[in-house]
């Protein structure tokens, strides 16, 4: 009685300690365990923009749209460019700019702005990507070179996976029902070119590359610039690196 | 055998036949009529990956434009559209490199085309090239003075604008527009052919600006130029730690 009463005493503490516990059965996976670092000659896609030189001319929307076959409706976008004005108030504004629109005249008459500059945006394909977590069926996924896909056959049209996006990269394909968003243009990579949007960029304020190249555009890019990347704190780890970004850009 | 069915009462014997024979068909269903692609998710990523990569091309890349435009191409290279790709204003052209014949590519030729990135926009880069499409001369196809594919200014920059661009459009259309580079800078001749190793001079000093901008200053130009007493004005900051020379700001 007393040894059995021993032996129970003794497993519930063992059982209690929650180290033990992780110990054992590794209940929390560590940060190494979350990821494998991609193998040496494996690519591994990043993307990087250089905000003091993005002009807003809206011509990787528009080239976008045309290589993808995004809705001509000015709500579906895989990438868009942001607005930002910061007027001396201290009050900043925020609006996307639309593809193709006719400029309307503006002159320096405006003091009250203190700064005001272009954020191209786009889907981030985060290391870590929250709408691979919640897709119920699997339809979305990443691949062995890190871009984030959808497989539109076993996409049930959900959302799930747009509610996710902490970046508001993912939108819902009006005539297919499925979820649909950036691939830093799959077909293209995959043949050697670049996304269409870096192809037409006039003043190179999109790069991309492979990250794990020694020397390319991409990787020169990080080595040259002071690197940012959007809502670090998430840990999504994105793969679309901001250089000269301002604190107003979430 | 017998004694075992005699020991189950008829209804749970029957109950374990369905229940068997509902195993069965279960297993028959999950193993030989859903098809293997249905369960197996990472060849369904595989195809995904396949078709995503079968994906029609439409934007050719700079490279195959070059193919048949050597001219314009090596023109466009010279030029201050020389990291601009062909697609960027032409729109895509695989279909065009396909079938050159049928094909063609479009040409911008309306006066709204260049302003998307040539039109003044606060929140553009400063110093990069910009008009105001309403002022600068009107109902004018651009390409009635500019070559697209070698874009200059109409007359061609002299002097200190010809290598100083980004800092004379920005005076251009500021307070100081009126003032010479040489009313601050001393240029010596030899700085046209060696740039770097002769340098132009800056000014030094607070009193410099004060020659306009002190409270009493005599200079001609400063009769309406905006005026401080040096004495009490800044501290211990010189002019330009506040003011951008090129762009000054100005109150409202």
């Amino acid at each position: 009685m007393n040894g059995r009463r021993t032996f129970l005493r003794g497993f519930v503490s063992v059982l209690l300690s929650g180290g033990a516990i992780g110990g054992i059965l590794k209940i929390l996976p560590s940060k190494a365990d979350a990821r494998e670092i991609p193998p040496k000659g494996q690519k591994w896609y990043g993307f990087g923009v250089s905000v003091d030189k993005c002009i807003g001319c809206a011509r990787c929307m528009e080239a976008c749209k045309n290589e993808n076959n995004v809705p001509r409706e000015p709500f579906f976008f895989r990438t868009w460019v942001e607005r930002y004005i910061t007027r001396k108030n201290g009050i900043t504004a925020v609006k996307s700019i639309g593809p193709n629109e006719e400029p309307t005249p503006e002159t320096a008459s405006d003091k009250s702005i203190l700064r005001s500059f272009f954020v191209p945006k786009l889907c981030n394909q985060c290391a870590s990507p929250p709408c691979v977590q919640v897709c119920p069926v699997g339809a979305t996924f990443q691949t062995k070179d890190g871009v984030v896909l959808v497989n539109e056959t076993t996409c049930i049209g959900c959302r799930y996976c747009i509610q996710a996006c902490p970046y508001g990269a993912r939108y819902l394909h009006p005539a297919t029902h499925t979820a649909d968003k950036c691939t830093f243009c799959y077909h293209r990579i995959s043949h050697g070119l670049l996304p269409a949007c870096v192809e037409v960029c006039p003043t190179q304020a999109r790069v991309f590359g492979d990250l794990n190249a020694a020397a390319s555009p991409m990787s020169r890019f990080l080595r040259m610039n002071k690197i940012h990347v959007l809502k670090p704190g998430l840990n999504t780890e994105p793969k679309v690196y901001y250089a000269s970004l301002d604190g107003e850009v979430r | 055998m017998g004694k075992l069915f005699e020991r189950f009462p008829d209804p749970l014997a029957r109950l374990l036949v369905v229940f068997l024979a509902l195993v069965v068909v279960g297993l028959v269903v999950v193993f030989g009529l859903i098809p293997k692609s249905m369960m197996d998710v990472n060849a369904q990523w595989a195809d995904a990956v396949k078709r995503e990569e079968a994906r029609p091309i439409k934007y050719a890349g700079f490279h195959a434009c070059a193919e048949c435009h050597e001219e314009l191409y090596a023109t466009k290279k010279k030029g201050y559209h020389r990291d601009l790709s062909c697609e960027t204003c032409h729109g895509p052209a695989k279909a065009h490199t396909e079938d050159s014949d049928n094909v063609k590519p479009v040409i911008p030729a309306a006066r709204t085309f260049c302003p998307q990135c040539h039109a003044y926009n606060p929140s553009r880069p400063r110093g990069f090239p910009q008009i105001n499409p309403v002022a600068h001369n009107p109902l004018k196809p651009c390409a009635s003075c500019h070559n697209p594919h070698d874009p200059k200014p109409p007359t061609t920059p002299k002097e200190c604008s010809a290598c100083h661009g980004e800092i004379a459009r920005m005076k251009a259309v500021s307070h100081h527009v009126q003032l010479e580079c040489t009313t601050c800078h001393d240029a010596p001749q030899r700085h046209k052919v060696s740039p770097r190793s002769v340098r132009p001079s800056k000014p030094g000093t607070r009193e410099f600006c004060g020659k306009c901008h002190g409270k009493d200053a005599t200079d001609k130009r400063a009769k309406n130029a905006p005026k401080i007493d040096l004495a009490e004005h800044g501290e211990k900051y010189v002019c330009w730690q506040c003011h951008y020379p090129h762009s000054p700001e100005v109150e409202q």
